[in-house]
């Protein structure tokens, strides 16, 4: 391990702010986003649908709707975003950063053969020759594990199953050798075996690239057990931040207790009674001045309705929550 | 006693011998071929398998909801007396206030131009209630899902969020009063905590009414939930049908598994170890004879590639369609089941 540098923040986001009108006034779509991945780290960014989750990730990557206005900082290996000129900034995250969307379908042009997809970026932001180009992606498709590069180079995208779809995204984000890989939703729509699949594919080329990935699902177990640490986001604020395994085991903010305990878990018997959570996530034009999850939380009290609790450590200091009256910490055992 | 008889003796339902395909430019595909199993009243057997296993064909073939141009349907469905497969149509519609039918996306199956109590009563009208019965059914059906009829009357579907569409699809299959009723995929489209009251509110009716349900859905830990009996398909067959502990303790079909080794688990503790196994899927359009699994499978032998393993009682008790069928506890679930 003494060849490998010392690690430093890959992405941050200090008090990142997204809002955007909409006939009923102004909607607060993420409020007061902090957190930082380190490089060859992984982080899960988990939420219900309205969260913030896929918003987070279009407005680091300067792909948000029109009229999206994003305060705060994000900084890029140590490069704040903001300050650059709008094609700087297409620039380097184009450089930086690799993407893969839930629908293949939707990012794949159906009447360009797939190597050539591939290539695109590579010619664009590396300045590849064709021949360089072609060879890289070829050598990207094996790599991802599709049979015959040589000749799936030359084929189109409805040739492909959904699986197979999402390898040849995944080849396509990283023609730029990026330093992020960020899979929003990657494996959503893919049957559970292949999905399983995906995720070890990216999580073997996470670490043989020593890359920095960012896995965003609804779903916790699929960032279980992937991922270093974890972001739980509800109603546009972050909830919970920190190490993946603190968090599942020990969840302080009773939003993340209430989600693991609603799903379905593989252990339980039969006809086992699932915890629900009573409510609505909030209005993102109307919101609550307290704690968002105030109105739906079993322990909530005047003052959560009132004061929006603050991050605040556990025992384990990189685990954070905003609650103010949090779980009971659970002491370490074994 | 086989597995893929129904637990207690009030057998509701009997598909035997189900084949369905449909055919496209002169080419025919299988989607369902050769599947038989029984429901009993008040039991819910869930249908697993990836997509195209032919879960939803199953389904909609029970319900008669296929379309007829294109596809051919073979084998029999009985409901008590009734064989549903040589009914007229005009008959069928008569059998559907016992049989009934949940989708997926519940938006796409309402009249978004209707009211709510108009979409619940629908059923009722089609089968010529009165209107002073129908206020009071579809009253007591809304309740039965927790809405309050002066509360959402009036209001369209778009008015509702997701999950409160789907409580409106149950409440529209219920006002009927049925007695089984095909979930196909009914909580896919939910999130998390709007899925557990969805799930909550289905095993509340089915216990209340003695409900039977076909459950068909993607999420193994979602069927294990609700099921009493589970049946693994894949591509169009029935490889495994038994009891869910044992389904889920000891599958012995190695499909089975697959799937199960798959399920994304929410563990603490456990940090996932990739591996580079990547599935070949084998072509519909070709059938390559012998067990379809086979070309994924790793205990596939001579033997497999020749004959197409018939559906067979397993050691547990089970029915298992595989010629090599394993007989020890799934890996990792006999702990998981002790904590």
């Amino acid at each position: 391990m003494d060849a490998t540098p010392a690690s430093h923040p890959i992405l941050s986001c200090k008090a990142m702010t997204c809002e955007m009108d909409s006939v009923s006034g102004p909607l607060q779509i993420l409020q007061d986003i902090n957190f930082s991945l380190d490089t060859r780290r992984a982080l899960g960014i988990v939420g219900e649908s309205g969260a913030g989750k896929s918003m987070l990730i279009k407005a680091i990557m300067g792909i948000a709707p029109r009229g999206l206005r994003t305060k705060g900082r994000i900084e890029l290996d140590g490069q704040d975003l903001s300050a650059l000129k709008p094609k700087q900034r297409a620039k380097l995250i184009g450089r930086k950063v690799g993407i893969v969307f839930q629908n293949p379908m939707s990012s794949l042009n159906p009447f360009v053969q797939i190597g050539r997809q591939i290539e695109e970026a590579g010619c664009i932001h590396l300045g590849m020759s064709k021949a360089e180009a072609r060879s890289r992606a070829i050598e990207l498709l094996s790599f991802v594990g599709l049979p015959d590069p040589e000749d799936c180079y030359n084929y189109y995208p409805h040739q492909f199953s959904g699986g197979m779809k999402q390898r040849i995204m995944i080849a396509a984000a990283l023609i730029c050798q990026p330093d992020l890989l960020i899979a929003d939703e990657a494996t959503t729509a893919l049957d559970v075996t292949v999905q399983k699949e995906v995720l070890d594919l990216l999580q073997t080329i996470q670490a043989q690239r020593q890359m920095s990935m960012i896995l965003v699902s609804h779903n916790l177990g699929v960032v279980a057990g992937r991922t270093d640490e974890i972001l739980v986001l509800y109603g546009g604020n972050v909830v919970e931040y920190g190490p993946t395994s603190e968090v599942f085991r020990n969840p302080r903010h009773r939003y993340t207790e209430a989600l693991l305990s609603a799903m379905p878990a593989m252990d339980q018997p039969a006809h086992t009674r699932l915890r629900t959570i009573p409510g609505q996530p909030p209005n993102l034009a109307n919101r609550p001045a307290g704690c968002p999850f105030a109105p739906r939380c079993p322990s909530a009290q005047a003052k959560c309705h009132e004061v929006m609790p603050a991050m605040s450590a556990g025992v384990h200091p990189s685990h954070r929550f905003a609650c103010h009256f949090p779980l009971a910490e659970i002491a370490h055992v074994q | 006693m086989s597995s893929d008889i129904a637990l207690n003796d009030e057998i509701i339902l009997e598909v035997r011998n189900l084949s369905v395909s449909f055919s496209r430019g002169g080419k025919e595909m299988k989607a369902v071929d050769d599947v038989s199993f029984s429901v009993a009243a008040g039991e819910t057997l869930g249908l697993v398998g990836e997509s195209g296993s032919g879960k939803t064909t199953i389904g909609r073939a029970i319900l008669r909801l296929l379309p007829d141009a294109n596809t051919k349907s073979e084998g029999a469905v009985r409901y008590k007396k009734t064989y549903l497969n040589t009914l007229s149509s005009t008959d069928m519609r008569h059998m559907r206030d016992r049989l009934q039918m949940i989708f997926q996306d519940p938006l796409s199956s309402f009249n978004p131009r209707r009211n709510v109590e108009d979409i619940v009563a629908e059923g009722l009208v089609i089968q010529g209630k009165p209107a002073s019965e129908r206020k009071s059914r579809v009253e007591a059906a809304l309740s039965a899902v927790g809405f309050d009829l002066a509360t959402v009357a009036g209001r369209k579907p778009h008015q509702f969020s997701g999950g409160q569409c789907q409580r409106i699809a149950i409440a529209r299959s219920l006002a009927v009063e049925p007695e089984l009723i095909v979930c196909d995929e009914p909580v896919a489209s939910l999130d998390v905590s709007v899925q557990a009251q969805v799930i909550n509110l289905l095993q509340d009716i089915r216990e209340n009414r003695n409900l039977a349900l076909i459950f068909i859905s993607h999420d193994l830990a979602v069927v294990k939930n609700v099921s009493d009996r589970v049946a693994v398909l894949y591509m169009g067959r029935i490889v495994e049908i038994g009891t869910g502990p044992q389904i889920y303790e000891r599958p012995a079909h190695p499909y089975t598994r697959t799937l199960l080794e798959a399920v994304p688990v929410v563990d603490a503790t456990r940090k996932i170890e990739p591996d580079g196994k990547r599935t070949v899927m084998p072509s519909r359009n070709r059938p390559q004879g012998g067990c379809a699994f086979r070309s994924r499978c790793p205990r596939a032998t001579q033997i497999c590639a020749e004959t197409v393993p018939a559906v067979t009682p397993a050691p547990r008790g089970q029915m298992v369609a595989c010629h090599h069928p394993h007989d020890e506890p799934a890996p990792g679930m006999a702990v998981r089941t002790q904590r």
